[in-house]
């Protein structure tokens, strides 16, 4: 499996907008430790490597 | 401090060389009288190999510094004549237990599988260890010649022979050697002395290392906690020694003074945040680390070889240092041996580098992930690690995430040049370059390990089905490198039938093992010149 680089959501506004939300009222200290969390629950979801390096590589794309 | 142990003092005898003047060719020597140059010296000696051990110093570790020691050493020591000892003396573990804050969020068992002679762990002080090595040593007499005070100075590694200065309190002498073993440690002087490179990471971080005497009810378990109530913001690691004693390990961060941090005015208050008030104990060993993780790029030159410490450099976590280095002595003297007695090529003492440093790379893999998790080296690395440990604790899934030291374990010879790859198919663990795996059996009606079945030079495991043995397997017992035997459902009983399990035995399945009890090769039918020729290439000879 390749990582999905096209439009999977299927309300993409939904998402947004409670991913947002999910933040609203914390520090950034505790908006970071959500963050990582949130990596942390989507990666095992995932659960296969190459489709997370492919996601972490595009993630830092632009900086070196 | 309370002293559990009294340090032997060895004496020093002059060298006779030195008496005599005489310059004198040995043909083997291990510079330092550590577990690592211990262990070399009594593997070269059980295989014939006289050798010559040089040691600066004229004790035992000072300081326990390594204390647990893994199931392989324990089977390495065994075969050397010197394991049981060790466990009888030592602690023996399999549970470890991880802690934050107030609560156990992970628990581990290191040998989920019973039928094993050794234990999964052992803990043991360094220098109860270097003592019974050192008392092994005694049984080989003339074999081992271990001379304290006896210093390297300096040293020119020639083609055909290595030349030594050794400093002792008579002055300066020198020595010739065939072959020599660099065992002198993580500051090896010898590796100066080359001008070879040791290269890696320092961690910017400190560790409180003590060894306290106490009464206890904490069980034989490995506890880590992260963030305790009792050492906010840092790790802390605890194992039962033998004597009553307790390793306890504080983690202090890069912004503190290791000299301040020594003093006991500054450590027995630590103790008591996390023993309690009222705890009685005594300190037995007191020091401050900075950890890193590196090696030299090889660890041959010519007829010097490096082992141990000296050669790769671990932090603790994971308890890879002695363990990985008695594993470098089981690899190199076999291979020695066979190519003094001329019945193997050079290029076999070339697979100790392959192979050895195959093993150093993932023991440095695994110790630099455990630190950079335990000692995690930006913000953002902390934050992460904390997350892990917080949904760790609701969490299964974040539980394998948890790294407070994943333990010793050996690395299998996965790419060596000297396994024959399967042709067959085989179920289960045991693969090519693998180190054996032990299982319970009776030989003429006696209850022993497999392990103990394997011969010192090369062996075939052969499952037969009627207890028959194909005449020529049975012939190679007389080659020129001899091949012994053993068969299962023959001479050997398979009590509980794992070892038929454990490999995968199949009748008619035969397996090349190694003298350093590894697997070689392995052929669901024997077929002599597949065989022969998986022997050459165990011995190095394509
Ligand atoms: C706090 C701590 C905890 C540890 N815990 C563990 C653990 O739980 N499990 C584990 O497996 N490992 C552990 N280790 C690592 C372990 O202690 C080392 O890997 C081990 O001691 C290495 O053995 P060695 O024989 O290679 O070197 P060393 O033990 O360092 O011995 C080297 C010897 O060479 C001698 N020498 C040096 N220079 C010369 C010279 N020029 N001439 C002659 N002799 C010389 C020295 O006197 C010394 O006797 C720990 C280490 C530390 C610091």
């Amino acid at each position: 499996m390749s990582l999905i680089l096209t439009p999977n959501i299927p309300t993409p506004d939904d998402f947004y907008e409670k991913l947002i939300e999910t933040h609203r009222g914390l520090t950034d200290e505790q908006s970071r430790d959500v963050n990582c969390k949130l990596v942390l629950l989507l990666a095992n979801h995932i659960g296969d490597l190459p489709v997370l390096e492919q996601a972490l590589a595009v993630a830092r794309d632009g900086y070196e | 401090m309370l002293q559990t142990y009294s340090y032997p003092e060895f004496p020093y005898v002059q060298p006779p060389e030195q008496a005599s003047g005489q310059l004198v060719r040995k043909t083997a020597v291990v510079v330092g009288a550590g577990p690592i140059g211990l262990t070399t010296a009594l593997d070269f000696a059980s295989r014939g190999i006289p050798v010559v051990v040089l040691d600066d110093n004229n004790t035992v570790s000072i300081g326990s510094r390594a204390v647990c020691y893994a199931k392989r050493p324990l089977e390495v020591w065994d075969r050397l004549g010197c394991a049981d000892r060790m466990v009888d003396k030592g602690v023996s573990w399999k549970i470890g237990k991880v802690f934050r804050d107030e609560e156990q969020v992970y628990q581990f068992d290191l040998l989920p599988e019973a039928d094993h002679k050794y234990p999964a762990f052992i803990n043991l002080q360094q220098y109860y260890l270097e003592e019974y090595l050192l008392d092994r040593a005694k049984d080989f007499g003339d074999l081992i010649d271990i001379r304290w005070k006896n210093k390297v100075v300096s040293l020119k590694n020639n083609a055909d022979h290595v030349r030594l200065s050794i400093e002792t309190p008579d002055g300066i002498y020198d020595m010739e050697a065939d072959w020599m073993v660099a065992c002198d440690g993580a500051k090896s002087d010898i590796r100066s002395m080359i001008g070879a490179e040791f290269t890696g990471q320092f961690f910017q971080d400190r560790f409180l290392i003590a060894d306290v005497v106490m009464k206890a009810d904490f069980p034989a378990e490995r506890w880590f906690w992260f963030n305790p109530p009792f050492h906010r913001n840092q790790s802390v690691l605890l194992h039962m020694e033998a004597d009553n004693v307790w390793r306890i390990d504080f983690q202090l961060g890069w912004d503190c003074d290791p000299d301040e941090e020594k003093k006991p005015e500054k450590v027995i208050p630590r103790l008591k945040a996390m023993l309690g008030e009222d705890a009685e104990f005594e300190l037995e060993w007191v020091s401050v680390y900075q950890f890193a993780c590196r090696r030299m790029k090889s660890f041959r030159f010519g007829r010097l070889f490096f082992a141990g410490d000296a050669a790769h450099q671990v932090s603790p976590f994971g308890a890879r240092g002695a363990n990985t280095g008695v594993q470098d002595s089981d690899n190199l003297g076999w291979k020695l041996k066979l190519v003094i007695d001329g019945l193997a090529p050079d290029s076999l003492l070339d697979s100790y580098n392959a192979e050895r440093i195959y093993a150093a790379d993932d023991n440095l893999k695994n110790s630099t992930r455990s630190t950079d998790f335990i000692s995690p080296k930006s913000p953002v690395s902390k934050a992460f690690r904390d997350a892990v440990l917080d949904l760790a604790n609701r969490h299964s899934f974040a539980r394998p995430l948890v790294n407070s030291g994943r333990l010793s374990s050996p690395t299998p010879y996965a790419v060596s040049p000297l396994n024959t790859p399967d042709s067959d198919s085989f179920a289960g663990k045991m693969l090519p370059g693998t180190n054996c795996a032990d299982a319970p059996v009776r030989v003429n009606g006696a209850d022993g390990w497999l392990l103990n079945q394997l011969g010192d030079g090369f062996t075939a495991l052969y499952f037969s089905a009627d207890g028959s043995v194909p005449a020529d397997l049975a012939a190679l017992a007389g080659a020129p490198v001899p091949v012994k035997t053993i068969v299962v459902g023959g001479g050997l009983e398979d009590v509980k039938g794992l070892v038929t399990e454990r490999y995968d035995g199949t009748p008619g399945t035969v397996y090349l093992i190694r003298p350093d009890q590894h697997v070689a090769a392995r052929f669901r039918h024997f077929d002599a010149a597949r065989f022969s020729a998986a022997l050459n290439t165990a011995l190095g000879k394509n």
